[in-house]
């Protein structure tokens, strides 16, 4: 291989695209129109990329490790730890397992206007979760921890759906949770021997 | 050119696509009856997963890739005006794609392989449903193979010319299958086969699902090549005027090409195994990719301006009335940029990054595919049919009219099934359920979707099966005068007698794409050989 003359080469590559570039018969309304959809593009681009870096608006996207096939002898998954907490800080944080056919706990209570993070695992297959109206989605992977921290702004009974294919009873995995005004909400004691205060 | 045999290898292959076609739209119309649940009696999440499966399979693979292999073959042999090369080879690959089809076709029907066509593992199918998908693509291969040699043989025997831009469309698709199908061809040969023939215990689904979200964009291009293929080489002529621009179409197949494949993980923005670096950068790669689409919308519509001075039309906008909308080609396209424009902007929804959380895996999503595949693309497929269908039988289509009626109603179908499945979507109702069991009173504001969807899907039957019915007709027809019409290929207002070497080739591009494949899939492929995972084993369904 030859290094010395390489650089001058892809210079000189690189000048004759440009030219041949030039050179290639572009209509004046055409120009004008590629330059409007490059702005669009670029102001779309933008907003997403300002949004991402500077407000924090990103999808769930913690790669985190978990052994699905052993969450019972997980501490953090461990039946009595799941549901709503509230950590010494006063974040509140929701422990959430899928598994065919449902979501557990199977019903919980959380503030309105607060940000939760909720922390979804796979005890089995695929699965996938949303609450309608709010922005709270994100797929649960088997072998995985999908974390998101998203903020309910109303009050009120909402359903959690699963949304992907998990088996032939899909249609029938779904939960409920609360929504609770923020001054009648009060953050759950955790402790280890009543299990998560809101959970059913 | 006497091109018996070409006619036939391609009109054997459009058959199995249309008959594929043609039986999964029943298999449609059932699922939006069942889902609806307004038929007690046919509720059965057993029969609806093997029927989802089925018809995302015939629709999303067989249809598509038996079009475009014998579209693919025509346009080789007529652009180029050659015979195709080695057709013994040509006729393995369609045997060896429909053995596939069929192998893959009864765990199927016989619901052992209900994991839909997306595959979705932890859960398995019968082996031979992965095997049959497999041999499919194998054959396909074949054909890419082919394109490619008729294509470096074709510019040795015309050194310096420029490759007719048909054939060019059709080359460059041929070498986006190949890395496309790459990503999946992974996935089932090292983790799906072998799982499911029980020799690997685990397998990861994040690696998994990282290895289809590879396949899974630049696939849609895959299908929409064709389509445009259509827009720039057939339309300007039907339409009775000239193509825009030689030079910008072939940008557009090259940029279309390049950017598709780099950007899959808008499929991946609600999982926890990708980081968020790069689900932006495949973001913003994935509006890069909106450009050619823009472009082609740009040039088709002036293409059609100029058709419709040509004819007479005077002002701002009655050049459009002065288009001939009687001709196939010509309704067909008006309809699928109609399409393409509203799939165009949910399109940018799903790409966008953070606000796709809102309609992620809800009933927007099939709506969103189907108005842009089974609208803007396949009814170009249609339009292909009813153009080359005389030529290729030498025989003339048996009804214009009936043609047109069958090109309206899959627009008025579409409509009325995909408008009801987006709104639905943003009600909040999950893709990908057998019926509606939540016992909440959200899913009443559901109902009179559901119903919508029924109509709509009727009106897409009916239109399937007059479809197959004029093409049968014309085919069939003992009292037929011969058709010695040939194909036209649309000239570019300003002909091109030379191009640079990089928009008359591959090679260059294939670097690119190389380059860019292994910036935006190296490392996230590569961090599941790192990571401290724990696969999962298998499991029914």
């Amino acid at each position: 291989m030859q290094t010395e003359p390489l650089k001058p080469k892809y210079e000189q590559l690189l000048r004759d695209f440009y030219t041949q570039f030039r050179a290639i018969h572009i209509d004046q309304l055409e120009r004008k129109w590629i330059t409007i959809s490059l702005l669009v593009i670029g102001l779309f681009v933008g907003i997403i990329t300002i949004d991402a870096f500077f407000h924090g608006v990103n999808p769930p996207s913690k790669v985190e490790t978990v052994d699905s096939a052993s969450l019972h002898l997980n501490k953090e998954f461990a039946e009595d730890n799941l549901g709503v907490q509230a950590d010494e800080k006063g974040n509140v944080i929701v422990r959430m397992v899928a598994g065919r056919y449902a979501f557990f706990p199977k019903h919980i209570s959380v503030p309105a206007e607060m940000p939760i993070t909720l922390r979804w695992v796979s005890m089995d297959v695929l699965h996938g979760v949303h609450i309608p109206m709010t922005n709270m989605s994100t797929m649960i992977v088997p072998g995985y921890v999908a974390e998101i921290t998203t903020t309910f702004p109303k009050p009120g009974e909402y359903p959690v759906l699963c949304n992907e294919y998990c088996g032939l009873g899909h249609n029938h995995m779904w939960s409920n949770i609360s929504v609770i005004a923020k001054e009648d909400w009060k953050a759950p004691v955790k402790s280890a021997a009543k299990g998560g205060s809101t959970n059913e | 050119m006497n091109d018996a045999a070409e006619r036939k290898l391609a009109l054997s292959h459009l058959w199995v696509a249309f008959i594929a076609f043609v039986v999964a739209c029943f298999m449609g119309e059932y699922q939006v009856l069942e889902r609806s649940g307004f038929i007690p009696a046919l509720d059965s999440p057993s029969v609806y997963f093997a029927s989802v499966s089925t018809h995302g399979v015939l629709m999303a693979f067989v249809l598509t890739t038996f079009f475009i292999m014998g579209f693919g073959y025509y346009i080789a042999s007529t652009s180029l005006k050659q015979p195709v090369w080695n057709k013994p080879l040509a006729w393995g690959g369609f045997w060896l794609a429909l053995v596939g089809v069929v192998l893959a076709a009864i765990p199927l029907l016989t619901g052992k392989a209900s994991v839909l066509y997306t595959f979705y593992p932890p859960i398995v199918a019968h082996a031979a449903f992965y095997i049959g998908a497999t041999l499919l693509v194998v054959g396909s291969w074949v054909w890419c193979v082919i394109m490619l040699v008729m294509f470096v043989q074709w510019k040795k025997a015309n050194t310096g010319q420029p490759v007719p831009l048909a054939m060019f469309a059709t080359t460059m698709n041929a070498m986006l299958w190949l890395w496309t199908s790459a990503g999946v061809a992974l996935e089932v040969l090292f983790q799906l086969i072998p799982f499911s023939l029980g020799w690997i215990d685990t397998i990861d689904p994040g690696l998994s699902r990282t290895l289809f979200a590879w396949t899974l964009h630049p696939i849609v291009y895959f299908w929409l090549i064709p389509a445009y293929t259509a827009f720039y080489v057939f339309v300007p002529k039907q339409a009775g005027g000239f193509l825009f621009s030689d030079e910008m179409a072939r940008l557009a197949f090259i940029v279309l090409a390049v950017f598709a494949l780099p950007i899959g993980f808008h499929h991946l923005y609600m999982d926890p195994e990708q980081a968020k670096g790069w689900k932006l950068l495949h973001g913003i790669g994935t509006f890069v990719v909106a450009l050619p689409t823009l472009v082609t919308g740009f040039t088709v519509i002036a293409s059609l301006e100029i058709a419709g001075r040509l004819r007479g039309g005077k002002g701002l906008f009655g050049w459009i009335l002065s288009l001939p909308w009687t001709n196939t080609m010509v309704l067909s396209v008006i309809l699928s940029l109609l399409m393409l424009i509203f799939g165009g902007f949910g399109g940018i929804v799903n790409a966008s990054y953070a606000m796709n959380a809102m309609i992620h895996n809800t009933a927007w999503v099939p709506g969103h595919f189907h108005l842009i595949f089974a609208g803007t693309t396949v009814i170009m497929y249609f339009a292909i049919a009813y153009y080359l269908w005389p030529m290729l039988v030498k025989k003339p289509l048996f009804s214009n009219s009936m043609a047109l009626v069958q090109l309206w109603t899959w627009f008025i179908g579409m409509s009325i099934l995909t408008t009801p499945w987006h709104v639905l979507g943003l009600l909040g109702e999950p893709r990908r359920i057998s019926s509606v069991v939540y016992n909440n009173l959200l899913t009443l504001a559901w109902k009179p979707y559901e119903f919508m969807m029924i109509f709509g899907g009727l009106i897409l039957l009916g239109s399937a099966c007059l479809f197959i019915y004029v093409l049968a007709k014309t085919q069939l027809n003992p009292a037929a005068e011969a058709f010695d019409q040939e194909i036209e290929f649309a000239e570019p207002i300003h002909a091109v007698a030379s191009l640079p070497e990089w928009l008359n080739d591959i090679k260059l591009w294939n670097k690119v794409i190389a380059v860019l494949m292994a910036i935006s899939f190296g490392y996230p492929i590569l961090q599941f050989f790192f990571m401290d995972t724990s696969g999962s084993s298998p499991w029914g369904y």
